[in-house]
């Protein structure tokens, strides 16, 4: 008994010592070297692969990892290879931490790209938080968030209303109907767009949600009728804006005098609404697939050939592209063994690519991006005509619609 | 003027939606006594019948309805003779196994279909709107209504007119009774299951044109159906008429003057209060016990 127990001591002290010595960056605080080792940095990858919104997350982590075969095919970063981790959090929230806690700690990512809406967003925050990770969130949202452990890089409301809301009061009128699914993001929305429309001498005359997943709107189209706006500004999503839009189109109402006006209709849901109905309606993006641009003609080419010629690609799958981007040039900027998920954010900070979009840059203040905001009209094919793009990148200001509060990088500051 | 016309027809329009979807149910539920949780299913299958050949073959809504009955129906004959036959007066294991039914079907569904969302092109001659009583309408919402009285006429006719419904009703009034006096009841099950399933596939392919098409969309159906039913009267035909009817121009009404939402709940507020004081329903047929 005391033999084995003298033994059982002396090996473990052993082993002890040998793991102290042998393995260092377990024990030191310092334990950057782990994130890029062997000669591959590994990320993960949380797009949602089944489940209710599979189907336009299918489409993002297609872009991911195309960008991070394009980066690998030529060379990697600094001679590493980027790795991808691709977990399924199965449109479920809950699933969405549990994975990402997997990615963070045991697969010991140096950053994640992922999520799409803004519920897994926050679903995942907190464990970036407390770990200090990295998350890269593609998606437009609604802003108001200011997190040290999330770059976005999808436009924040500001980004797409500033031109928009003005553009449509000057040319058809200043009578608004906002109708939106009932949650946080057309809330938030409808927030900024109340504020634009206040300072543009226009009035809002409804102010309407319907609840998620609602498919009947013959009484909102009614609503329309009596009131005849001059803008619909429509905020619906999933599948009820398939919905209202074709029964507006079967209702015999016009978008030449009162088009319906959206931020989040995309070439994506314009494909499972047919291009009939969606036709004449206007959409305002920081891209669209007929952007014409050496670089996005480069991209739709490459995700057809990678992903089959059939594939549309849309604002979100192309954020989720660039930001793969962004990240090779910042974790280009450190030495292998700097490499952690508090350098890379630093090292991104005020990083510019050239995106399929335009030329974008990440703000060192709030860690959005500075966007190329562009009108389109839906056209029966099913693709966009691009009216009118800003002159420049525009700003993000993720706390736009609350003039007091201002995301800094110390985190939000009341003003 | 235009505008009391217009409310009328918009909640004759959410009615006549009701109607077709509760339609299949409220035969299922008032002969077989079987509480389909499928049947939001049927209605899904429907809409991808239309959705398939439409695709496939280029046909027009319209024309694809008779495949789309028949082929449910079918359907609906088959899981009657293989699941529901041996599950009558059991009704919680009804409920689990038309339930897992349904899951299974949705999930067929997406695997085979795929997840996206679809649509079903209108049929050309009916994408324009009417004018009535100076309202505006859209025709196929229009002959969407007339369909669903057209097929509520003929399911009554059946009911009412021939031999078929006399067991029908018999059967229902007493199925043992019924079966003594030499009835078939099995096989009268078996036709009012794909019947009714057939009906529910036809309500899909209707609808289609003014909806999204997705492996999902079966299940806010069922709801529908179901309230309809419960605050018709079970065993009511005509009391399933007059309830989507109220149901109808009560959440179109109440759509109008507050928002959808608001109408969803106090409808459903109201329906409970109904179930209330009348449990049986607004219409039960008297019958002898």
């Amino acid at each position: 008994m005391n033999r084995n127990r003298r033994n059982f001591l002396k090996v473990g002290a052993a082993a002890g010592a040998l793991t102290l010595t042998g393995f260092p960056h377990i024990w030191s605080r310092n334990a950057s070297l782990a994130y890029a080792a062997d000669g591959e940095i590994k990320v993960g990858v949380l797009f949602s692969l089944t489940g209710t919104t599979a189907i336009i997350e299918e489409s993002l982590n297609k872009a991911t990892l195309m960008a991070i075969e394009e980066i690998n095919a030529a060379g990697g970063i600094n001679g590493m290879k980027i790795t991808p981790v691709i977990e399924d959090p199965a449109s479920d929230p809950a699933t969405f931490a549990e994975k990402a806690r997997k990615l963070v700690l045991s697969d010991r990512c140096v950053s994640v790209f992922g999520s799409y809406t803004s519920a897994s967003r926050k679903a995942v925050l907190p464990v970036f938080e407390k770990q200090d990770n990295l998350f890269w969130y593609p998606t437009l949202y609604e802003g108001r968030e200011c997190s040290k452990n999330v770059i976005y890089t999808g436009a924040v409301p500001n980004q797409q209303q500033d031109d928009f809301i003005p553009w449509l009061v000057e040319k058809f009128g200043k009578r608004w109907y906002l109708i939106g699914s009932n949650y946080i993001y057309p809330k938030e929305e409808n927030n900024y767009c109340k504020k634009l429309l206040e300072k543009l001498g226009a009035e809002v005359i409804a102010e309407e949600y319907v609840p998620l997943g609602h498919s009947e709107f013959s009484s909102v189209i009614n609503k329309f009728r009596s009131e005849k706006p001059s803008v619909i500004f429509s905020t619906v999503v999933g599948d009820s804006v398939v919905a209202l839009h074709r029964q507006y189109r079967a209702a015999g109402l016009d978008p030449a005098t009162m088009p319906m006006a959206s931020l989040t209709t995309s070439e994506n849901e314009v494909a499972a609404m047919g291009g009939d109905a969606a036709a004449g309606h206007f959409t305002s993006a920081p891209y669209f697939m007929v952007f014409d641009s050496p670089e996005n003609q480069k991209f739709v080419e490459a995700y057809r050939s990678r992903w089959g010629g059939d594939k549309v690609t849309h604002f979100v799958s192309e954020s989720s592209y660039f930001q793969v981007h962004l990240f090779k040039q910042a974790v280009a900027k450190l030495a292998a063994s700097d490499i952690s998920p508090v350098t890379i954010r630093e090292a991104v900070k005020g990083e510019q690519y050239k995106a399929p979009q335009g030329l974008v840059k990440v703000e060192p203040e709030n860690l959005h991006c500075w966007l190329r905001p562009k009108i389109g009209q839906c056209k029966a094919d099913g693709q966009f005509e691009i009216l009118t793009q800003s002159a420049d990148w525009l700003e993000p200001n993720p706390y736009s619609a609350y003039p007091n509060q201002k995301c800094t990088a110390e985190g939000l500051k009341e003003i | 003027m235009d505008f009391v016309v217009s409310q009328i027809l918009t909640g004759l329009s959410l009615s006549s939606i009701l109607l077709l979807v509760a339609l299949g149910l409220a035969i299922i539920y008032g002969v077989t006594g079987v509480i389909n949780l499928a049947h939001g299913e049927f209605v899904m299958l429907g809409a991808y019948g239309a959705w398939l050949l439409q695709t496939q073959f280029g046909w027009n809504v319209l024309a694809s309805l008779f495949v789309i009955f028949l082929a449910i129906a079918l359907l609906g004959w088959l899981l009657e003779a293989t699941v529901i036959r041996h599950l009558y007066d059991r009704p919680l294991d009804t409920i689990l196994a038309t339930w897992g039914l349904g899951v299974m079907i949705q999930q067929i569904v997406r695997l085979t279909a795929g997840g996206e969302l679809r649509y079903v092109q209108m049929p050309p001659g009916l994408s324009g709107s009417v004018d009535i009583l100076g309202a505006t309408d859209s025709a196929y919402r229009l002959f969407v209504l007339g369909v669903a009285l057209g097929l509520f006429a003929l399911t009554w006719s059946i009911y009412r007119y021939t031999t078929f419904g006399l067991k029908l009703r018999a059967i229902t009034q007493n199925r043992a009774i019924a079966s003594s006096f030499g009835i078939n009841s099995g096989q009268a099950y078996r036709a009012t299951f794909a019947y009714g399933a057939g009906i529910a596939g036809l309500a899909g392919a209707l609808i289609s044109p003014l909806k999204s098409v997705s492996p999902e969309m079966g299940t806010t159906y069922v709801v529908d159906a179901f309230m309809v039913v419960v605050l018709g009267g079970v065993q009511s035909l005509m009391g399933t008429l007059a309830s989507s009817a109220v149901l109808g121009e009560a959440s179109g009404l109440l759509a109008y003057f507050s928002n959808d939402t608001i109408a969803k709940a106090l409808v459903l507020v109201a329906i409970v209060i109904i179930i209330r004081f009348r449990p049986q329903g607004l219409f039960a047929p008297r019958v002898r016990a």
